[in-house]
């Protein structure tokens, strides 16, 4: 079922499948670019073991800056750090970076094509049990609209770590978006990955799910079932990168099964499913349904609760499909 | 209050403080809007800073070595301009093109399209963050360079220059020297009555800074000041420099009406006249 060209993760639907969170991914990749790269430095707001930074604070102290609870500071600072040759990674949780700061995520660093990274964890509903002030589900809206900025959401644990080795090689500005809990892991260590490609996880003709980010399990997870239980070929494909989007990609997949569904851990205003959208509806305007959560806050509760009761797990997105179906 | 001996240095420095000030009117004049009152008050500093101070060379702007001045408070920035082409980072025909299409002279400064800007301002408090970024990484990469930044007061009203006022001292920042324009003016009227951020200097030494107060139109004060802070060891310096907003134009002088207004063409040539006779005191061109 899985595009064999990718090597992905064969026992991915397996009940005992390895869970691994982004997280840890980005803590390992940070340390090994430390390793590679001398001008790689990092800035956390009080968030060292949240990120999973201590192995990096402890090899290169000289270069892990503690910059307190102050993410506007902190980003600034990575401007003047970026503009003075420096590669500065600034992480915090994503509700407070690129939130608190995006004054300063546009002017000092954007409108300077300053080469920071700016690291969001805990993203989408994946800090859940901090309740709907902790969760970030504006992030992709928030960052996608900003001019020299890159937006990379990767779908699992090892492709975090491989988006933390693409990122450091643009030379501007980059967000990444990565999550706490562990989830199931769909890439391997040799599936590719380059900043501004979409890949095809599953090949379909019915219809395409697009996705970001760590739901993507999601998706692959309808289709499974959409096709063992209602013979419907689904397409997933992974966009791990918002911004840019993979027009050809995208539109090529849209234009193959004419029909198109997103799914996103994040608002469906102003998020993936509107990056997706307006670029359908420009280029080649196709039936298109946004999942994602609805205009509205989250709350406690655990991560699959969540995901329940805000209608993103996977059997929404076969409710959804199926109801398409009957329509036709 | 520190003094420098700099010799016929302080001579010079005020005439280019002068002549910087009648760009700004000019400058001020062609656009038709922009900020006079800030910039004018920081003449005598902008001249000091480039034409004593930073250790910068037009000829080599990117020098990884070089000073860093950072502009906070963006909208001052046609004095900014105005010495960075008295200094010969660009032509000073350029000037003309401040505020206007397709110009590199930006109503505030973007880093990236005139040799010499180190950063982008205009949203404010952000550049003593900026500053203190780039002293760290001088730090980091154990470079030479000290680094200056400019904000004004009014903008101290900011979070965000107190998380950096934290942050500098925090990590021992000695390379970096924050000038404060002190003129006691923002946009809606005096600093005291719209937010007070009296008394700063407590503030600040509570913070852990060096401070030193100095008579911002007196060069021989703004180099000893400078000067100063380079030897002072494990902290950052801060000065608090007291200005006159609309300096050297009585019209202006102590007045938030000028903060962002620009002067009519009548206007501007007497404060041109008053600029270039020195008030009064030498014949000039205008006469």
């Amino acid at each position: 079922m899985l595009n064999k060209t990718l090597n992905l993760n064969e026992e991915v639907f397996l009940q005992d499948s390895e869970l691994k969170s982004g997280r840890d991914g980005f803590g390992e990749a940070i340390l090994k670019l430390g390793e590679e790269h001398e001008d790689v430095v990092v800035l956390t707001a009080d968030l060292e073991e949240s990120l999973r930074l201590t192995p990096f604070k402890k090899k290169f102290p000289d270069r892990f800056i503690e910059t307190g609870i102050a993410e506007q500071n902190m980003a600034s600072m990575g401007a003047g750090m970026a503009l003075s040759g420096l590669v500065p990674f600034m992480t915090s949780h994503a509700v407070f970076s690129p939130y608190r700061n995006w004054d300063q995520i546009r002017l000092s660093i954007c409108f300077s094509n300053a080469n920071v990274k700016i690291v969001g964890s805990h993203a989408g509903f994946s800090n859940s049990p901090d309740g709907g002030a902790a969760e970030s589900l504006e992030d992709i809206a928030l960052t996608r609209v900003l001019p020299n900025l890159t937006v990379i959401s990767p779908i699992d644990y090892e492709q975090t770590k491989r988006a933390v080795e693409e990122m450091y090689k643009i030379h501007g500005p980059v967000y990444l978006r990565i999550c706490k809990e562990p989830t199931p892991q769909i890439t391997t260590e040799i599936t590719p990955f380059e900043t501004g490609r979409a890949y095809t996880l599953i090949e379909g003709t019915d219809l395409t799910i697009f996705t970001t980010g760590t739901i993507a399990y999601e998706a692959l997870e309808a289709a499974k079932v959409l096709k063992a239980g209602h013979k419907i070929n689904i397409e997933v494909v992974a966009v791990p990168t918002i911004k840019p989007l993979d027009k050809e990609n995208i539109i090529g997949s849209a234009k193959k099964t004419g029909r198109c569904v997103s799914l996103e851990e994040h608002q469906i205003n102003g998020g993936f499913g509107s990056a997706i959208s307006e670029l359908l509806a420009e280029e080649f305007p196709v039936f298109n349904l946004r999942i994602g959560v609805s205009d509205t806050f989250g709350e406690s509760g655990t991560y699959r609760e969540l995901k329940d009761k805000y209608g993103i797990s996977s059997h929404h997105v076969v409710e959804a499909i199926l109801n398409m179906f009957k329509e036709k | 209050m520190p003094r420098a001996s700099v010799n016929n240095d302080v001579e010079k420095i005020s005439l280019i403080a002068n002549n910087l000030r009648e760009e700004v009117v000019k400058m001020l004049l062609e656009a038709g809007s922009g900020h006079p009152a800030g910039a004018l008050g920081m003449a005598d500093i902008f001249a000091a800073l480039y034409f004593k101070i930073l250790n910068v060379d037009p000829k080599n702007p990117t020098d990884p070595d070089r000073d860093r001045f950072v502009l906070s408070n963006g909208h001052i920035c046609p004095i900014f301009y105005a010495t960075l082409a008295e200094k010969g980072f660009f032509p000073k025909k350029e000037l003309k093109q401040l505020r206007k299409l397709n110009s590199n002279l930006q109503g505030h400064p973007k880093f990236g399209v005139l040799p010499g800007i180190e950063n982008s301002g205009g949203s404010l408090g952000q550049g003593l963050s900026q500053a203190a970024g780039m002293a760290l990484a001088a730090k980091i990469q154990h470079r030479p360079f000290r680094v200056y930044c400019v904000t004004g007061d009014g903008e101290m009203q900011e979070g965000q220059i107190w998380e950096a006022a934290m942050f500098a001292p925090n990590k021992k920042l000695d390379n970096l020297t924050w000038i404060i324009d002190r003129n006691n003016i923002q946009i809606s009227g005096r600093t005291e009555d719209v937010m007070p951020l009296e008394n700063l200097r407590n503030k600040l030494e509570s913070f852990n800074w060096y401070v030193i107060e100095i008579d911002g139109h007196n060069i021989e004060e703004i180099i000893g000041a400078c000067n100063m802070a380079r030897s002072v060891s494990q902290r950052p310096t801060a000065i608090i420099a007291h200005t006159i907003p609309g300096k050297g134009v009585e019209f202006m002088e102590y007045k938030f009406e000028w903060h962002g207004k620009v002067p009519s063409k009548e206007q501007a040539l007497k404060a041109l006249k008053s600029l270039a006779s020195l008030e009064g005191k030498i014949k000039s061109d205008y006469d």
